[in-house]
């Protein structure tokens, strides 16, 4: 090419493809926007939902401590024979109840009453599923959470174990409630919560817990459900059930602390 | 386009980068506390958290 040749190319380009040009830098700039927006968007969904909504359970816990009074965290209570209480019925998108799941790194969270996205899971914790049963109650008592976002507070239910406490604290009692199944199913199946788990349409003779959340994790396209089984109940004016003594010992970490712990159940055995 | 806004803005260098900052800012705020939220429920992601039912519930 020769240089008169190049320049008026150059020339071209700046006139016509100018705006061409122009237009080009116009998209990328707001792709990039886009983008920018999207990362954004991850980091409010992903981090600053739970943010919020920590701070909102926190709130949340320690206002029912003052409420029901603090709770004697050094004695065990002992487990109670007769039928256990049943609470009254609660009010919609209110919080009843304090969870307490030793296996989860989150151990403690409030249950309130719907499962009303906006209501209940993304502000308050867990959701107890309206019309089933409560604790103390023959039946299933149904319990969503989210698994990622908002709060997480189901986020390590994929580690809980046969046999691993699940406690429901209520003004008046613990109740404790042993994982018996776990499983997942696609989100339609909702005789998970039935009365008799997986059995709609059957009068329970057992009191049941399954608590739901999405799988696989970031994703609603599957459920993991967990069933468990209520072991017993103790009076919350006792002080604490062992099954949160032991999670307790536990999560402060080692042998060394557990050995308090079996202690204390042997005593209370 | 960010070039063009940016010399319609007034005032010395320092002041306009200042404004920038307060512009972006302004936007990240929006949109955390109203632009996300209101969006979140239409996307995909975090739609049936609420496990089996969402609302179906047959027990309701």
């Amino acid at each position: 090419m020769s240089p008169s040749h190049r320049a008026g190319r150059r020339r071209a380009t700046g006139r016509t493809g100018g705006r061409f040009g122009g237009a080009i830098g116009i998209l990328g700039e707001l792709l990039l926007t886009l983008g920018a927006l999207l990362v954004l968007f991850l980091v409010w969904q992903l981090w600053w939902t739970d943010v919020v909504a920590d701070r909102e359970q926190a709130g949340i816990i320690a206002g029912l401590e003052d409420d029901w009074g603090q709770v004697d965290a050094d004695t065990i209570a002992p487990r109670q024979d007769g039928p256990p209480p049943v609470p009254e019925t609660p009010e919609e998108n209110k919080v009843w109840a304090t969870m307490h799941v030793p296996a989860f790194d989150r151990a403690t969270f409030p249950l309130a009453e719907g499962v009303d996205l906006e209501q209940v899971l993304n502000v308050k914790g867990a959701g107890h599923y309206p019309g089933t049963a409560l604790p103390g109650e023959d039946g299933n008592v149904a319990i969503a959470g989210h698994r990622n976002t908002y709060g997480r507070v189901f986020e390590d239910i994929g580690r809980l174990k046969s046999g691993d406490p699940i406690v429901v604290e209520t003004a008046d009692a613990f109740y404790v409630y042993e994982v018996t199944e776990t499983h997942i199913v696609t989100p339609t199946d909702v005789e998970v919560i039935a009365p008799v788990p997986g059995k709609p349409g059957e009068e329970p003779t057992e009191q049941m817990l399954t608590l739901t959340a999405c799988h696989p994790m970031y994703s609603a396209r599957e459920r993991i459900i967990v069933h468990a089984k209520f072991a017993y109940w103790t009076k919350r004016s006792d002080g604490i059930p062992e099954a949160l003594a032991d999670g307790a010992t536990a999560s402060d970490g080692g042998p060394a602390a557990s050995d308090g712990g079996s202690a204390d159940v042997e005593e209370e055995d | 386009m960010y070039a063009w806004l940016f010399r319609r803005l007034p005032g010395p260098l320092w002041v306009r980068i200042l404004l920038a900052v307060l512009v972006v800012a302004a936007l990240v705020v929006a949109l955390f506390g109203w632009g996300f939220p209101a969006l979140a429920p239409y996307l995909p992601f975090d739609d049936g958290m609420v496990g089996a039912t969402e609302p179906p519930d047959p027990a309701r």
